[in-house]
């Protein structure tokens, strides 16, 4: 089977300093594929170019053989590609199953119907999206009072809602308690099983990393140093060095777990 | 939303049925229906205010009007034609006002004017000056009292006229007032004095003339004479402005109403010296009538009369007169009493309405501005009468639409 | 070239006077984020106890610079009491609301000023020692200009000390670009923001102060300078005090040579600058991302389905207001389709500001281009009135797609300054064009066609027209567009995420409710009989603004209490003497007790009811 997303000398610069250099990979379908490097190494700004936020100096993004750059994030969403955010983005001023109705309507379409009652559509299958990530029982909450790991589980039923070939999931453990980001990750990794969707996130943790990715790719400097399992990565001499200037904190971070 | 429909359909049908309305019971007043911009304008609206309850204090003191009292229902229209429209109906319906009368707006005049013709009730436009009022837009209902823009711009014209000055700058204020009387002046000086040559026009915004720069604009253009036509804070800001840059020295000045006490006093001893206005003299007028009228005033309200008191204090008079000529209140004979109706008597002299064009012939002062005993006044001022300053009414009826 | 400096000159001494009360505008927003409309009020008092003070000392320099700057010292105390017993109880109001209580407070300065120096403009003195002329390249320069023009800068650079040599000043700043940090660092907040609005009202009092020399005090300073203050402020980027004094010098300079050329251009020239401007610099000359948008707030409650209860509710109150013309007389019939028109404006206005996040300086412009394009339909171009009436909201949709295309590029209070711009344009083209629109004589002879010409029947084309208009957009606030649009607003970029081109939404949301203002312009026109420039003016689209945000914008039923009470009110409160002092106070009785609103208080209230039951 052919690779789901494939990128191609993907560089970025701002202001003469170039934060993404030449970077190159693909990912294959119900592939967890993590994307990690320390502070400033261009994940972000990785990131932000496959979800069509920013656009790169050179290379090449093809989903399923098509082009993605220069296409505008709601088309690449459109196109079968899903997303959660860093710092969570829901609709504060709705329930948390019209947060998923909306993507659900948006996904049928019809945005811009003015005579439908937006709350009474797709309420089964809304449903069942937060059964997925067991926010069902939460549903009729305002979406503003949720905690944050909550809004973190409800973005991931956002962003499934289209059922995604690809899920981009920015920092998805970000600001959560570290009892709470192993259990999302789990949450995630059966789905993207049961589904087959294939995923690509970035992570500061690297006990999410190392527990869930099946790949992991390694920028510095915006250049792509390793690329591996989790195994290859720990005893890959260069990651150990840029990244964390000695083996000791994966052993640490390891040992943590 | 059936229920909607049937609810909307249920009260269409009952529309027959409904109530006629309550027929007024005999009354022991004629009630006469106000309206004017009073928070909006108070400057000038306060003296008019005084003047129509003056007038209508000692009619009531002298019997009433028919063996009845009349009784003014005045209401304030906050400067919004809209609202005025509102209040006229509840004071015609409602209130039972045989009339309408007052505004000071030309624009609410003119919506008023328009609510008189289609609700067939008369309506005296005591204040607005706009020509529309009774020739474009003129019709049945409207009379107006007070000189027009056109009349007001006639009397200085032919003053202006025997002037040397042949270059002219004008300034007036950005708006339908300013540009009607712009526009009559040019057309009555033009026509006394073929050789005339207009070489600016200045256009400040109401209420914010940017006086330097607009003075700058005049002083370039270097008329002979300078025709003004802004009033209130924007001559005071114009006057200042002016007289900083030697604008007015060695040049003619002609001003539009800038003699009324309304804008003449707030000058102070700034008033500049020498420029031909129309307004009013108040205390300097010594006729019976004025005399009489002025003791009542100043007894009354402790401070002289302004042009708008003596418009308050004629409207009624006006009043008076029609519905004594008319020996009814309803809006049909009134009518007919309106037309050709004469005033005798009143402060400024007789006047008439006239019928083809519905304009009073009250007249306004013309002299020339300056400072007597350190106090602003008009100085060497007559009385034009307001006949003499109007087409004749065969021609004026061409001004006015078809009925 | 004498000549041109002179008009340089005239331009920057306007410039002084404007920078002046543009910068204490700044200021308070900056830090408060309150949109105050009573800054206007501020620089009329200020100018009215100058002209009281300098005058009682007449003649001497001492007394006219003492007076100066005790009248503007008082004025800053005035701004003391406002914040501290008003603003301060509401800041954690929704965004905009404070404005509503600056509102009343415009309203009771007006009396109160009317009250204590009567009616007639006053000139006051020209300043002592700086009462002539000087001549340079032998034009005639006021020395009293050239004063001015070096206390304009001499301003911005005491500010620009303030704000960056004493500690206080440091963090004016750091309120002004980040508001949350200001609670971090541990400082007094209610300090700060009444330190702020203190310093903001001294220098809109200075302003006025300033002015004496130069033009008569009079009741319309208030209005005639708020326009062009915020003007000022909004091109030179909110919270910024070179902004805005870079804009005043910019629009006053401009102005002085522009009438030059085109003497009419004075009406509309700054709305155009400022249009110009945030076309292409959306945060102003000076301004950051971020500038825009007031204080953070609590979000909103989910839309609820209407309950049974509240059904049958609503229904009966239809119901009533269908027979209404049975029981009552005819002008009670005609305030009531005041109130239906009034309604469905507010209505389209809160869908824009309310549902869509797009609050509106200027939604006026769509319900008089619907007002003016019934107008003309019939008086121009011979349709009845049903045609006129069909044709005519489509004329405002039209304009509201043109105008609305900019705008929504914006957001916060540059968006709302844009629609101004629109309007104040479509205002100004409306009042110049005379042989087209009647200039501001307007259009006469819009009164309904023969059939529908009694009040009642036209009573129940208006009840069709805006009760419908009302139920269709409540209908598209529950709907898919109308959840976007919310969407939209709560968060663009998850809006984005789910494949929604949130500008393109925002345009339509804007258009919709364009297109029902206009239709609320409609039946205004053939109620009134006559079609007046007022129609798009700044002060309906304020009335408007008053009542979403007094009716409370959070609520879909908001706008409706809102417009309902604002239209009663005023026509119950202006057949007293004192009104606008008794209005204002109203005003501020209802912000101070419902700070969310009439529909927060009366939900407040349905709900105490229940609990008391239960």
């Amino acid at each position: 089977m052919s690779a789901v997303l494939e990128v191609q000398g993907l560089s970025k610069s701002f202001g003469g300093v170039q934060a993404v250099d030449d970077v190159s990979f693909t990912v294959e379908p119900g592939e967890f594929l993590a994307l990690i490097g320390p502070n400033g190494a261009g994940k972000t700004t990785c990131f932000n170019m496959l979800n069509g936020y920013l656009r790169p100096d050179a290379g090449s993004v093809k989903l399923r053989g098509q082009e993605l750059i220069g296409t505008p994030p709601r088309k690449i969403w459109r196109m079968g590609v899903g997303r959660t955010f860093q710092i969570t983005e829901t609709f504060l001023s709705m329930t948390v199953r019209e947060n998923v109705q909306m993507a659900l309507i948006s996904h049928h379409r019809r945005i811009y119907d003015i005579f439908s009652r937006a709350t009474r559509l797709y309420v089964d299958e809304a449903n069942a999206l937060l059964d997925l990530v067991s926010m069902r029982d939460q549903s009729a909450r305002p979406c503003s009072e949720l905690a944050y790991g909550d809004l973190k589980r409800l973005e991931l039923a956002i962003a499934l809602a289209h059922r995604p070939a690809l899920l981009l999931m920015d920092e998805p453990t970000a600001g959560m308690a570290p009892s709470e980001r192993i259990a999302l990750m789990a949450l995630t990794a059966g789905i993207v099983e049961r589904e087959g969707v294939s995923v690509v996130f970035t992570e500061h943790d690297m006990d999410v990393v190392f527990a869930h990715a099946h790949r992991i790719l390694v920028l510095n400097r915006g250049m792509l140093i390793a690329e591996g399992s989790g195994a290859e990565i720990r005893a890959n001499p260069t990651v150990q060095e840029v990244y964390l200037g000695g083996g000791t904190v994966f052993q640490k971070e390891a040992d943590h777990a | 939303m059936t229920l909607f429909r049937r609810t909307v359909l249920g009260a269409l049908a009952a529309l027959p049925l409904a109530a006629l309305p309550l027929t007024a019971s005999a009354q022991e007043t004629i009630v006469l229906g106000e309206v004017n911009s009073y928070t909006r304008l108070p400057a000038f609206l306060e003296p008019y205010k005084k003047g129509w309850e003056l007038a209508v204090e000692q009619i009531n003191a002298e019997g009433g009007v028919l063996g009845k009292q009349l009784e003014v229902i005045s209401r304030d229209d906050t400067g919004d034609p809209a609202t005025a429209i509102r209040i006229a109906e509840e004071l015609v319906s409602k209130d039972g006002a045989v009339l309408i009368f007052g505004t000071f707006l030309s624009n609410i005049g003119l919506a008023v004017a328009d609510f008189a013709k289609q609700k067939q009730v008369l309506f005296l436009a005591s204040e607005p000056l706009s020509d529309a009022l009774v020739w474009s837009s003129g019709n049945k209902y409207t009379y107006r009292l007070r000189p027009s823009t056109h009349m007001q711009a006639a009397m200085l014209a032919e003053q202006a006229a025997k002037l040397d000055a042949v270059t002219w700058a004008t300034v007036a204020p950005n708006y339908a007032y300013g540009q009607d009387a712009v526009e009559a002046f040019k057309r009555e000086l033009t026509k006394l004095k073929p050789d005339v040559e207009f070489v600016e026009e200045q256009w400040p915004p109401v209420f914010k003339i940017d006086a330097g720069s607009t003075v700058r604009a005049l002083e370039q253009s270097k008329p002979d004479a300078i025709y003004n036509v802004t009033f209130g804070g924007d001559l005071a800001k114009f006057v200042r402005e002016g007289s900083l840059r030697y604008l007015f020295e060695d040049r003619d000045v002609v001003s539009l109403l800038t003699g009324e006490p309304e804008y003449l006093d707030p000058l102070g001893n700034e008033t500049p010296e020498g420029w031909i206005v129309t307004g009013y003299p108040s205390m300097a007028i010594d006729t019976e009538a004025h005399d009489a009228f002025e003791t009542a005033y100043m007894e009354k309200w402790g401070e002289k009369p302004k042009t708008g008191s003596i418009v308050g204090y004629n409207s009624i008079l006006s009043i008076k007169a029609a519905l004594e000529k008319a020996g009814a209140t309803d809006t049909e004979a009134l009518l007919q009493a309106m037309e050709g109706l004469e005033v005798p008597s009143s402060p400024t002299g007789p006047f008439m309405f006239r019928a083809a064009d519905h304009q009073s012939t009250m007249g306004a002062y013309v002299g020339k501005t300056g400072l007597v005993d350190g106090e602003p006044a008009m100085i060497d001022w007559f009385y034009a009468d307001g006949a003499d300053y109007l087409p004749s009414e065969e021609e004026a009826a061409k001004l006015r639409p078809a009925e | 070239m004498g000549f041109y400096l002179a008009q340089l000159l005239t331009g920057l001494a306007n410039a002084s006077s404007l920078f002046l009360i543009a910068s204490g505008l700044s200021i308070i927003f900056g830090v408060t984020r309150i949109v105050n409309f009573a800054h206007g009020s501020f620089y009329m008092v200020g100018a009215y106890m100058s002209y009281t003070l300098v005058t009682l000392w007449s003649g001497s320099i001492l007394g006219y610079w003492g007076g100066v700057i005790l009248a503007a010292a008082a004025v800053g105390l005035i701004g003391l009491v406002i914040e501290m017993t008003i603003l301060r109880r509401i800041y954690r109001a929704p965004e905009l609301f404070q404005l509503v209580a600056t509102f009343g407070v415009v309203l009771i300065f007006q009396d109160l000023t009317q009250a204590v120096w009567g009616a007639e403009d006053l000139l006051g003195p020209r300043a002592p020692g700086l009462d002539s002329a000087v001549r340079i390249f032998g034009e005639p320069i006021p020395e009293y200009d050239l004063a001015l023009i070096a206390i304009g800068p001499a301003v911005l650079l005491a500010i620009w000390l303030v704000f960056h040599r004493t500690r206080w000043g440091v963090l004016v700043r750091a309120a002004t670009q980040d508001r949350e940090m200001v609670g971090a660092l541990g400082v007094n907040q209610a300090w700060l923001f009444s330190a702020a609005f203190v310093l903001g009202a001294f220098l809109a009092g200075l302003g006025g102060a300033l002015q004496i020399p130069r033009e008569a005090v009079s009741l319309q300073m208030d209005l005639s300078i708020i326009g062009e203050a915020f003007v000022v402020v909004v091109i030179g980027g909110m919270g910024s005090v070179t902004g805005a004094f870079v804009a005043a010098v910019l629009i006053s300079v401009l102005n002085a040579f522009a009438i030059l050329i085109f003497p009419q251009v004075s009406i509309v020239l700054p709305f155009v600058v400022m249009a110009v401007v945030l076309i292409v610099r959306p945060y102003g000359l000076f301004g950051k991302p971020g500038s825009e948008h007031g204080a953070p707030v609590e979000p909103e409650q989910p839309l609820t389905l209407m309950g049974q209860k509240g059904l049958m509710v609503m229904i009966a109150a239809v119901f009533v207001l269908a027979l209404s013309p049975l029981a009552v007389a005819d002008f009670t019939t005609i305030l009531l389709v005041d109130v239906m028109v009034a309604t469905l404006f507010a209505v389209s206005l809160h869908f824009m500001m309310g549902v869509g996040g797009m609050v509106s300086f200027g939604h006026a412009a769509y319900f008089g281009v619907g007002a003016y394009a019934a107008a003309m339909g019939v008086k121009y171009f011979g349709l009845g009135m049903v045609p006129s009436m069909a044709l005519a909201p489509f004329c405002a949709a039209a304009a509201a797609l043109f105008f609305g295309w900019f705008c929504v590029r914006l957001s916060g209070v540059y968006l709302a300054m844009l629609t101004l711009a629109a309007a104040q344009i479509l205002w100004g083209v409306t009042f110049q064009w005379q042989d087209f629109t009647g200039g501001d004589d307007g259009i006469l002879g819009v009164w309904p066609a023969q059939w529908a010409s009694s009040d009642r029947v036209y009573f129940y084309i208006a009840f069709v027209l805006c009760i419908g208009g009302i139920w269709l957009l409540r209908r598209a606030a529950h709907s898919p567009f109308g959840y976007t649009l919310r969407g939209v607003r709560d968060s663009r970029t998850r809006a984005e995420a789910i494949g929604v081109d949130t500008r393109f939404h925002q345009w339509m949301g804007f258009t919709l409710a364009g297109t029902l203002a206009g239709l609320a312009g409609v039946v205004f026109a053939f109620s009134k009989g006559s079609v007046f420039p007022d129609t798009l003016g700044i002060a309906l689209s304020i009335d408007g603004l008053i009542m979403v945000l007094l009716g409370g914008i959070h609520a879909l039923a908001g706008p409706i209490y809102g417009a309902v009470a604002f239209v009663m009110i005023e026509d119950w409160v202006t057949r007293l003497d004192y009104w606008r002092f008794i209005f204002g106070a109203i005003i501020l009785v209802v912000v101070l007790l419902a700070p969310d609103g009439i529909a927060g208080g009366v939900h407040r209230l349905v709900r105490m009811i229940r609990g008391g039951k239960a």
